[in-house]
């Protein structure tokens, strides 16, 4: 994965995010809420937009049911595949 | 003005409820999970932490299985007009509040529903064998009220377990949640009922529900949970699923503080305080000869919920007299019809005295003086 990506990931509820959130708030990696980019779904809520790797995150957050991750190259957003 | 009604509603409440609520609508107040904007993120957060206090007091390790509601009346309603199908069979007490009975009733004039409902003694005491021999292949739930708004009889969960064998148990805790110690998990309550405004310090207009894994009630209300935009279909994942419309967010800060208040204090120095105050409110009230005390005035496990009666003196004649007292008690059914039959007071009903957390000893020696006074008439 080239190293400036950025990262967003996307849960079915708030209440997810939030979870991942208090989980995230535990360790050291940059991160932030942020509104859904209208680009990846007509949602209203938030969700987790970061430079660190999906991979590295999402096993931090186990039983947080995460719904989707993109990376966005700068220019567009790419569906991650774990 | 004394303050003796607080199974109805808590108070006063602790500054830690008056804080938290007047922080939501003096400094965030933004609709929870419906922008992306920071009061909106920061009253989710508040929704969040509220959710999983709560869910950890009551043993509930799926917080997204809270399911908040405007009142017990409304999680109650839940259970029962979620659950209940057509040809369905209910086993319940006749300790129940009518937030159950009348549901029922509803459910037995309009759906066919068989309601079967265990006469309870005048003491409170639930009978676990004629519980057991009333469950049926068809039946659906098991519907026990925890602790009595009346009489504050609390009734054996490991026991009434046992004796249901695997129908789903919903527990009627209005009057327990936040006094006695409850784990969901453990005791196999599979959908637990409560209001936040009596033990648990919130604010008049909150409730809540737990839903055991499995248990899946069909919604009361459908619409905008600011989640699954894009589609018209109601979502399934929790608590969304529920939770329609904009929540009481103010109820749920002020919720946040009263268990912060919990925390604080702790749940066994709650109940240790509400013993002493059912103890002497037994112990002066027992010594007038004209004063009955109902339910079981030797049980030291009750809540400090006390119904009596005077001889020759009506409930409302009581009760006018104490507000003329400055002292604050409910008088009537208390919304329990059934219980009152099951203690003998219907439909005169009772004086209820219900004590809190901030009752002090000249509270409860102000409302004797005013019931002395009633007695040497």
């Amino acid at each position: 994965m080239q190293r400036d990506s950025i990262y967003y990931l996307l849960f079915s509820t708030i209440h997810d995010v939030l979870k991942a959130e208090k989980r995230l708030k535990e360790t050291n990696f940059d991160f932030e809420l942020v509104p859904v980019p209208r680009h990846l779904s007509s949602d209203c809520g938030v969700c987790i937009k970061t430079p660190v790797s999906p991979a590295e995150l999402l096993s931090l957050i186990p039983e947080a049911e995460t719904e989707r991750c993109f990376v966005f190259d700068g220019k567009e957003y790419v569906t991650y595949s774990r | 003005m004394v303050y003796l009604d607080n199974a109805a509603t808590s108070f006063p409440k602790p500054q830690e409820t008056i804080e938290s609520l007047n922080r939501f609508v003096t400094s965030v107040g933004g609709n929870p999970g419906r922008s992306g904007h920071p009061l909106s993120i920061e009253a989710a957060r508040i929704v969040f932490d509220a959710r999983e206090k709560l869910a950890a007091l009551i043993g509930g390790k799926a917080s997204e299985r809270l399911i908040f509601t405007r009142n017990g009346t409304e999680s109650l309603n839940l259970a029962t007009l979620g659950l209940v199908k057509e040809g369905d069979h209910v086993v319940t007490t006749s300790l129940e509040h009518n937030s159950v009975m009348r549901p029922l009733d509803f459910l037995a004039k309009t759906r066919g529903v068989e309601v079967s409902v265990i006469t309870c003694s005048d003491k409170g005491e639930l009978d676990l064998d004629r519980l057991k021999g009333a469950m049926r292949k068809t039946t659906r739930l098991v519907i026990v009220n925890h602790g009595s708004n009346v009489i504050g009889s609390v009734q054996p969960i490991a026991e009434i377990r046992s004796a249901i064998g695997d129908v789903p148990l919903v527990l009627d805790a209005c009057q327990t949640v936040g006094s006695v110690p409850i784990d969901v998990e453990a005791q196999g309550i599979d959908v637990l009922c409560f209001s936040c405004h009596k033990s648990l310090f919130g604010i008049q207009g909150l409730g809540a529900v737990y839903l055991a894994p499995g248990i899946e009630p069909r919604p009361l209300t459908f619409g905008g949970t600011g989640s699954r935009s894009e589609f018209t279909e109601q979502p399934d994942m929790l608590p969304d699923r529920y939770e329609s419309g904009t929540p009481n967010t103010p109820g749920i800060a002020a919720l946040l503080g009263g268990l912060t208040f919990i925390e604080k204090v702790g749940l066994e120095q709650i109940r240790k305080k509400e013993r002493g105050l059912r103890r002497r409110l037994i112990s002066d009230l027992s010594a007038l000869d004209r004063v009955t005390v109902h339910g079981n005035p030797l049980d030291d496990d009750a809540l400090p919920v006390v119904s009596i009666t005077m001889q020759g003196l009506s409930s409302s004649d009581i009760g006018y007299e104490c507000s003329r007292g400055g002292v604050c008690v409910r008088v009537g059914l208390q919304c329990s019809p059934l219980a009152h039959r099951t203690i003998g007071t219907f439909p005169e009903g009772t004086v209820r005295i219900s004590p809190g957390y901030f009752t002090t000893d000249e509270d409860v020696g102000r409302l004797m003086e005013v019931i002395e006074g009633l007695a040497k008439r």
